[in-house]
Parts: structure tokens; sequence; C-alpha cells
């Protein structure tokens, strides 16, 4: 088990190499760099040219890229020019908002996918199954910004149940049980849009996966046992059929890491969506590269989340 | 042989596979018995419905799409017509069944052990401490040397042979009445295949249990089969006790499938095979003799139209007329070789 991980994670070393070779060339290729801004008629070109030699934008590329991973590794990620910010201290900041987001997203998401997808995979074919066969094409089809839009006009506008907008309250003292519950509040809006986005892929594979397995070589093994059907299904069909879902749960949660553009800007929600779709619009290159190396990173993890969940669950997988 | 020998009946069984709203029966009109401490052995070209019947006994078909009719009497009750609850208390206690594949017959994600005693907590009183100790027995009955280890391993773990015996050990745990072996041995090697028929007839000689030998290898048959019922298309088409069907057989098609053996002895090094394939379940002639579209050298006045299975000496049966007609060269390979009696 752990030299799984071990290994799993040494051969991050290199993708992680890779990644931040990508991640540089493309920040050298984008036009501009963080003086251009400062440019006005008034600047004396000699000044910005001084500036640019002091921060080393004039160095060769290498040695600009040993500088640029050197102070990444150390966590000195820049400063935000729009912001005027410190990089880490903003992505900071946002990440933990983007956190909780996903992770009330992936507990709904499971939460309901889990218990339909065993639903119609168990009685497929008959009515009970049709309906959620039809909820989950229903969900797949619309989008994003449409469910987003109508969660928020009707529980949020007109029924005033959610907030609209933020992740808390202005005037909470952070840290208090009101502060909390005032951050889930905000959560659920978003958290629910995400959910019932998601749910489609995970119901037609667990279903699919169910429906596949009753006709395996094992589980008509189990039946020829004589144990009830019941157990057939609980030891047999549902435990193998998760398996693959449960592997595919690193893979939503460092995707959700990122943050949703589209649902973070429609609740008005101060996530890494957010924050990085204001990046591009405004330029902020520093925070630019930095969240797509973090993005590129989280892939990554996501795998490695994977492969060791994957590793706990399925025996075959371990290394002796 | 008494009566009260006779552990399954099986009465007019036929077996329909539901295709587009449509019934094909791949088991068609199937009567057969089986005695204690007996091993039957059914035999057949690929397709011809072995599988189907062995599955259709304890009923492990998906009934939504299969159609069984007809007797399976075991113990005077009807296996046929009981529920899936009802079945449940036959199946893995009385009867119980070895597939062929040992790959792919345990689930991957379970301790051996765990398997082993699965079929223990619902078919008897034992403790949890006793039913392991009686995990550790059968492993052991089995020929696993380390029974502790094997049964904290999972099934990747082991060989094929080894796997196999641990089926074998699930199937005999509650010590059943009847085992219906399909094809037990075809995917493993031959040596192992060898220790694997000498533990079946080892556990039987134990227990008396009847034995439903499913095989493709003749030699297997002749060896520790006690009776043989060969199929074709559906139907059984000879049935003999083994003796009698190796040195006279009858059936055209049980002829040709001796014909098709491969024999080390011979010059010839050219393999007898019966011409033509068993006609897919939507094709399958449903009137006459249903193997002569592949014995078209036969005229048709020597089948019955009406075919039934006639007792020509004791125990032996055979399908249709035709083969009082005709013969083959016994001494030439090849299902071609035929001439007028
Ligand atoms: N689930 C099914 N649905 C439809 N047809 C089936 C099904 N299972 C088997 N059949 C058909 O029934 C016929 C008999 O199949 P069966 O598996 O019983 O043959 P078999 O004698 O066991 O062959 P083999 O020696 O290859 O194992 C074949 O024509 C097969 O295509
Ligand atoms: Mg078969």
């Amino acid at each position: 088990m752990w030299k799984t991980v071990v290994r799993r994670v040494v051969i991050m070393i290199p993708q992680l190499f890779v990644l931040s070779l990508l991640v540089f060339i493309l920040a050298q290729f984008m036009p501009g760099d963080p003086y251009s801004g400062a440019i006005t008629p008034e600047t004396d070109p000699a000044r910005i040219e001084e500036l640019r030699e002091k921060a080393g934008l004039n160095d060769p590329w290498y040695e600009q890229y040993v500088r640029w991973v050197g102070n990444l590794v150390q966590g000195e990620l820049g400063k935000s020019y729009t912001f005027q910010r410190s990089v880490g201290d903003l992505i900071g900041e946002k990440a933990t908002n983007t956190l909780w987001l996903s992770l009330l997203s992936v507990i709904l998401l499971y939460s309901i996918a889990i218990p339909l997808g065993i639903l119609a995979g168990r009685y497929n074919n008959s009515k009970l199954d049709k309906s959620i066969v039809l909820y989950s094409f229903i969900s797949y089809a619309i989008p994003t910004f449409v469910l987003g839009l109508l969660f928020l006009y009707l529980f949020g506008y007109t029924l005033r149940w959610f907030p609209t907008v933020g992740s808390v309250s202005v005037g909470l003292d952070p840290g208090t049980l009101a502060w909390y519950w005032d951050k889930i509040y905000h959560l659920i809006l978003p958290a629910s849009t995400f959910a019932v986005l998601g749910t489609t892929g995970v119901i037609q594979y667990l279903r699919s996966e169910i429906i596949d397995a009753k006709s395996l070589d094992y589980v008509r093994t189990a039946r020829s046992k004589g144990i009830p059907m019941r157990k057939v299904y609980s030891k047999h069909i549902f435990r193998n059929s998760l398996l693959p879902i449960a592997a595919f749960l690193g893979f939503t949660i460092t995707g959700l890491l990122g943050g949703s553009i589209i649902i973070e800007t429609i609740f008005g929600y101060p996530g890494m969506g957010q924050l990085f779709i204001n990046a591009i619009l405004s330029r902020d290159y520093s925070v630019i590269t930095a969240l797509v190396m973090l993005y590129g990173f989280l892939a990554l993890l996501g795998s490695l989340l994977s492969d060791i969940i994957m590793s706990i669950v399925d025996p075959r997988i371990r290394i002796e | 042989m008494k009566t009260t020998d006779e552990l399954l009946r099986i009465k007019n069984l036929h077996t329909g596979f539901r295709i587009k709203d449509t019934y094909f029966d791949a088991v068609d009109n199937v009567s057969l018995s089986l005695r204690k401490n007996e091993i039957l052995a059914i035999v057949g070209e690929s397709g011809c419905g072995k599988s189907t019947l062995a599955t259709s006994i304890i009923g492990l078909l998906d009934r939504n799409k299969t159609r069984i009719q007809g007797e399976i009497l075991y113990k005077n009750k009807n296996l046929a017509e009981m529920t899936e609850e009802e079945l449940n208390d036959v199946r893995g206690l009385d009867i119980s069944m070895i597939f062929q594949d040992p790959l792919s017959a345990l689930n991957p994600l379970m301790r051996i052990g765990d398997q082993i005693e699965e079929s223990l907590i619902y078919h008897t009183k034992l403790t949890k401490e006793q039913r392991k100790e009686r995990v550790l027995e059968l492993l052991n009955q089995v020929g696993i040397n380390n029974p502790e280890r094997v049964a904290r391993q999972f099934p990747h773990q082991l060989s094929g042979g080894m796997r196999q015996r641990v089926i074998i050990a699930i199937a005999i745990s509650c010590k059943p009445q009847i085992i219906i072996a399909d094809e037990p041995t075809t995917a493993l090697d031959v040596t192992i295949q060898a220790q694997i028929l000498d533990l079946l007839i080892d556990l039987q000689n134990e227990t008396g249990a009847g034995i439903i030998l499913i095989t493709h290898d003749l030699g297997v048959v002749a060896e520790i089969a006690d009776r043989v019922a060969v199929m074709y298309a559906g139907e059984i088409i000879e049935v003999a006790p083994v003796e009698e069907l190796f040195s006279n057989p009858k059936h055209p098609y049980t002829r040709s499938l001796f014909n098709s053996i491969p024999q080390m002895s011979q010059e010839n090094t050219r393999l007898n095979v019966i011409e033509g394939i068993v006609p897919s379940l939507t094709n399958l002639p449903r009137e006459g003799c249903r193997f002569s579209s592949r014995i078209s050298w036969i005229p048709e006045e020597a089948h019955e139209d009406n075919p039934t299975l006639h007792e020509i000496s004791p125990g032996h049966f055979v399908r249709c007329t035709c083969w009082k007609h005709f013969h083959f060269k016994s001494d030439i390979g090849g299902s071609h070789h035929v001439y007028a009696d």
C-alpha cells in the first residue's frame, strides 16, 4: 500500500517538471510583461527598462525559469498587479471558499447519485428506473448557467430562502457558530447546482455497472450458493460496482477544487473560479500563471488520490 | 437400480430464451434422471444446450428472459416451478454447481475464506468459529496445503487450479446430494485437469453424491462417467451406460463425435471434424431428425417424422431410426465415409 503511494508520488515529480516548463513557456508567449501596464505617456522608457533589468526580465529564459521555479517551491508566487497583494495570500483566501463549496458539492452529489444509481440498476427496466434515467438525462441536458439562474431566481429572489450573493454575510464575527452557519447557508444554492448537474455521470455509470454485474460469473457463483438475493446485491454486486465510482472521487474532488467559473460567477461566490476569470480579464499574469500551475497540480493530485482510493478498495492493485 | 436411488428426474424440460418477443427452446423436451453415486456425462458440440440444461436445473437463468417448462423433480418437488426463495433453500445445500471458468467465477474483492463461508451462513446453524473451522477443513479436503493462508487471500493470488479447488470447496461445503459440473476442467492445463477430476471422484466416493458432468473431453467421459447423454441441437439423441455407448454407438451424430477425436496412433494426421455447425437457436429445425441436414447423404425416408428415444437395449436409448439404415466405416475417420447397409 505505502509502496504504491510512494511510487505514485515519485512519478509525479517529472510530471510536475514538465507542467512547470509548459506554464513558464506559455507565460513567456503572453504579450507584455508586468511593467507594460505601468507605461503611460509620462513614463520615461529608460526608467521602465531599469525596472525590467532589476526584475531580471532581461536575463536568459532558463535563468528566469530557474528563479521562477525556485520562488514557486518556496511558496513565493509574486504579487498581483490588480489587487496589489501577494498572490499566495490571494489564492489562499479564495481557495478556502472553494474548498468549502467543493466539499459540500461532493457530499450532495454522491448522496443523490449513489442511491439513485443503485436503485436504477437494481430494478432496471422498472418504472422507477425509467424515471431515474429520465431525471439524469434532464439534468445532463440543462446548461449550468440555466440551472444556476433558475435556482437563483426561484430560491433566492422569489422564495427568498437563500442568499443570492457572497460567501458570508457582513457583520458576523468569524469563528462564531452563527458565522459558520451563515457560510453553509451561502453554500447551499451553488453546491446544489453543482450536485444536480454532476449526478448524471455517476448515476448512469453506476446503473450500467450494476446491470452488467448481474450477469457476471462470480455473481452467478454467489447465486448458486443459495444466499438471499439481497445479500447477492449487497455483498457482490453493489460493492464491486461502486469501485470505479470510488476511484472517480479523486478526480471529482480536485475538479471541483479548481472552482467553477460559471457557478461562482452566477452566485457571486468569491472562489478560485471567479479569481481566475477576473485575473484573465485584467491580465494579471502572476495570478494566472500561479493558478494554471495550481490547476495542473490539482489534476495530478486528483489522479494520485484516485489511485490511492483504488488501492485501498481493490485488493488486486495493492503491491505485495 | 432401485428407484429410491434416483436423485433427480427431469421430464420433458423445455428452456427457451426470449429473442424479439419469441421464445426459442435451447433445451427441447429433455428427459433425464440422475442416481445416487452416479456420474452422468453430458456431451455434445458447442451451443447444443448443455449449459442451458445445467443452469435450468437450479434456476440460475434470468427469469425475465427465459421460460422453463416441464418438470425437474427433486425430492418430489418440481424445481422448475419454485420461486427464487424456495430455490435458495436447494441451491448450495442440496444441489450445487461448479462452473467452467475458475478465473472469473470468484468475487475478486472478497477473501477466499469469506466466499466459502457464505453458503454455510445460510444453510447451517454453525457458529462463527465453527464456520471458520469448517472453511479450513474444506480447503484441506480439496487438497490445499496451507488453508489458513489461502482463506485470507484474494482470488487473484491463486492459480487457476487452486481457484477451481476453491470453487469445488464452495460446492461441497454443505454436502450436496447433487453436483453439477459444467466443464470444470476446460480452462485448466492437462495435469491440473486430472487432479481436479480425481478430487471430484474422491469427494463423490465420500458422500455418494450424484454428479452431472458436462464436458467436451470424451477421454474423460470414458474414464470416469457411468452413463452418457449425447445432446444435439437442444435434444438428447442418445443415452447409454458408458461402455455400451463407446462400444456400440448408434446415432450417426454420436459416431461422428467419436470420429472427431484426434487419434494419435493413426497415420492419418488430418483432424476428422463433423461438417457444418450446430444451427443457431433461431434457425434450429424443429421438426424431424435435427441432424438430418448434416448427413444429407442419408435419404429422407430413413428418418422418423417425429423422432423419439427408443430403448434398443437396457438403458440404451437412441433418437430417430436413421441409424438402422446406415453405419459409418469404422476404420476410416470422417463423417462422409458412409455407405448403405
Ligand atoms: N442468455 C441467452 N440468450 C439467448 N440465447 C442463449 C443464451 N444462452 C445461451 N443461448 C443459446 O442457447 C444455445 C445453447 O447454449 P449453451 O450455452 O447451453 O450451449 P453449450 O452446449 O453449453 O455450449 P458450450 O459447449 O459452448 O458451453 C446456443 O445457441 C446459445 O447461443
Ligand atoms: Mg456451456
